[in-house]
């Protein structure tokens, strides 16, 4: 399951005890896990070109081993849609501490949930769902499944939250679609298998969900 | 690994027992089996001699029959040796009575006694046990049977770590009339644990129920339990302590923080269709209610009253628990009316509960109750039944109970528990039909019948 680079990923992490978002990231993508496009870069010349030619809006976030929780660190800036808002994010986020570089990635609409797994002493990998966001711990409206999971499960826990109608569909909005979830979660669930000796929780938050997509917006995967 | 000799064992030894203390954990369970129970029983100490009139031997290779089963009670440190003595001599399992092991920091002792078992593949319960209690096969409680309370031969198996909430399960057992096939404190589990003893309850003939009371697990230890759990075909239920002891822990990911222990336990129990309960009154709901049924049902519960209050308040608490009360059809309230007796016709409430009213007398009960088993509007009945009703006789119990018989549709029951009721409430329990003597304790059992999914 895990490939050459998954595992390169896994073994340059180490040094910081967590994966940075743009491996993070790649390691998703190549699990089967969709991402926006994004680019990683230092030169504000490569951030711009790149937004140019996805277009705007874009999002920038601090790429940095120090910093693991970027909002707290004011490392993410939302709804850049113009050259100048740009240059002048990215400098602001180069200068916070530790900063090897930006993400610079693609706007992507969709319900906010929280994807996530923990390697559980007594049961081994689990995976989480829940409404995501930064709210994630006062809501706290999650269910967890023993991984691996299957797509009867998936419904069962998107049955199980207190949002479910808000994904179902609720007043005339369009309803996630079960079967992206269905892909994502099942496609985690058995990244999470493959990484249980490797890692002892992952955070998936947001997850942005639409009536076609699940993207996931960031990542967090915290090495054993 | 076999266990059979375990649990059906017809020779005793009893290692450690005291030739001057008759209170000795050891002389308890010597005494106890000698006395009530179809085994040969031999007292083991090294000084030799005679207790209560029976030679007493110094070494197990003494005893002049093959030990099936050997209750170890000596001190901790000379458990190896007595464990490696009862392997030599071809025993053929040890329930190891003795504390003083991994629970106070002996943990290396622990292992060694361990890989001893393990290497011989020698079946081995404990240590820090009651071990084993086979109803009319051996019985390795050191408690003397007269502080017991023994509960009637069934087919719940009881499995627990702690050997106090064991015994007080067997009380409420007693209390409550459900039956016991076999209960077993597993102690500190360094051999045996509730997985295993799923994989030999799942094939005793016995038990149609498995109870856990757990702590908590080793290293991927759940895992193993719900997965043998899911696979052994017969409901499982598991009370769990330390549900609130979490909490506090600073952790790097919302995921590690929003999944703490007992909520990891909790969900993967329901995943796996174990049926968890979370207080001593739970357990013996669920119990008492799967020991009757053992296939799952739908939510939909019809309830049959002599009382609108009660009527009421069951409905209350099917909300609560996630069962649905709903209002049955025209069709089925008229047929259920036309099988009332003439004076309650006019006064029923008929779309659910069923309010039969305080003149409602055994055949409407009857009646209300065999619309109900024949529709499939429900998918249980829950009687609330009211025995101070001068309509009601000491015979609803057995008669409802019939019907169920029939019809095969699950049916609970509230009945006050008092003494003068008694034959009323054995007309349910000893006809399948299980009692509450409270409201939500009827309505927790139609709730362990829907919750138990794959059973």
């Amino acid at each position: 399951m895990l490939n050459q680079e998954i595992q390169d990923i896994l073994s340059r992490s180490k040094a910081w005890g967590w994966v940075l978002e743009p491996d993070a990231k790649r390691l998703l993508a190549l699990s089967g896990v969709d991402v926006p496009q994004f680019k990683y870069t230092d030169q504000v010349q490569e951030a711009v070109e790149f937004a140019e030619r996805i277009g705007y809006p874009v999002v920038l976030k601090v790429v940095s081993p120090k910093v693991i929780h970027k909002t707290e660190a004011g490392g993410v800036a939302l709804g850049i849609d113009n050259k100048i808002a740009l240059g002048e994010a990215f400098h602001r986020l180069r200068g916070i501490e530790g900063a090897t570089g930006v993400l610079v990635e693609a706007s992507v609409p969709g319900v906010e949930l929280i994807i996530g797994s923990k390697i559980d002493y007594q049961f081994g990998p689990v995976i989480l769902l829940g409404v995501g966001g930064t709210g994630v711990e006062i809501y706290k409206d999650t269910t967890l499944r023993m991984a691996p999971i299957g797509p009867e499960d998936v419904l069962s826990m998107l049955k199980s939250l207190k949002a479910h109608k808000l994904l179902e569909g609720y007043r005339g909005a369009e309803p996630i679609s079960l079967t992206a979830l269905t892909r994502t979660l099942t496609a985690f669930s058995a990244l999470v298998i493959a990484l249980s000796e490797s890692v002892t929780s992952i955070d998936l938050n947001p997850v942005f969900c639409s009536a076609s997509r699940c993207v996931v917006g960031d990542a967090r995967v915290m090495l054993e | 690994m076999d266990f059979q000799k375990l649990f059906e064992p017809k020779t005793l030894a009893v290692v450690g027992v005291s030739l001057s203390n008759d209170r000795h954990p050891a002389n308890v369970v010597f005494n106890k089996n000698r006395l009530r129970y179809p085994l040969a029983v031999y007292g083991v100490n090294p000084k030799g001699g005679q207790l209560h009139r029976s030679e007493i031997f110094s070494r197990v290779s003494d005893i002049p029959e093959k030990i099936d089963l050997a209750v170890i009670a000596v001190r901790a440190d000379l458990v190896p040796e007595v464990l490696l003595e009862c392997i030599e001599s071809g025993a053929e399992g040890a329930v190891v009575i003795s504390g003083g092991f991994a629970e106070t920091g002996n943990k290396d002792l622990q292992d060694r006694m361990a890989a001893i078992a393990r290497e011989a593949d020698f079946p081995l319960v404990g240590p820090n046990c009651l071990g084993i209690y086979s109803p009319e096969y051996v019985d390795t409680f050191f408690l003397p049977s007269e502080r017991m309370v023994y509960p009637a031969k069934g087919n719940i198996a009881l499995v627990s770590q702690s050997g106090g909430v064991l015994v007080d399960q067997m009380i409420n057992m007693a209390d409550e009339g459900v039956g016991l096939s076999v209960a077993i404190s597993v102690g500190n589990k360094a051999l045996i644990k509730e997985v295993d003893l799923i994989g030999y309850l799942s094939a005793h003939p016995k038990t149609d129920v498995i109870a856990f009371y757990l702590e908590g697990f080793e290293k991927n230890g759940g895992r193993d339990f719900v997965l043998a759990a899911r696979e052994c075909g017969k409901p499982v239920i598991a009370l769990k302590s330390g549900r609130t002891a979490e909490g506090g822990r600073a952790v790097s990911s919302h995921t590690a923080s929003l999944a703490g222990d007992y909520k990891v336990f909790s969900e993967v129990l329901s995943q796996y269709g174990l049926v968890e309960a979370t207080s001593q009154f739970e357990l013996i709901s669920f119990c008492e209610a799967l020991s009757c049924y053992q296939k799952p049902i739908g939510d939909r519960i019809g309830i049959i009253t002599g009382s609108g209050g009660h009527g009421a308040l069951a409905v209350d608490v099917c909300a609560s628990h996630g069962l649905s009360v709903p209002r049955i059809s025209k069709a089925l309230q008229e047929e259920i009316r036309a099988g009332l007796s003439r004076g309650v016709q006019p006064i029923a409430a008929l779309g659910n509960p069923i309010d039969l009213t305080g003149s409602a007398v055994d055949d409407d009960f009857m009646a209300a109750a065999t619309c109900l088993s024949q529709s499939d509007e429900i998918d249980c009945i829950l009687t609330l039944v009211l025995p101070y009703s001068p309509g009601t006789t000491s015979d609803l119990g057995a008669r409802l109970s019939r019907i169920y018989l029939r019809e095969g549709k699950p049916m609970v029951a509230y009945v006050p528990h008092l003494e003068k009721y008694r034959m009323l409430i054995e007309g349910f329990e000893l006809n399948r039909t299980p009692v509450s003597p409270a409201i939500e304790g009827a309505v927790l059992m139609a709730e362990a019948l829907r919750r138990c999914q794959p059973c």
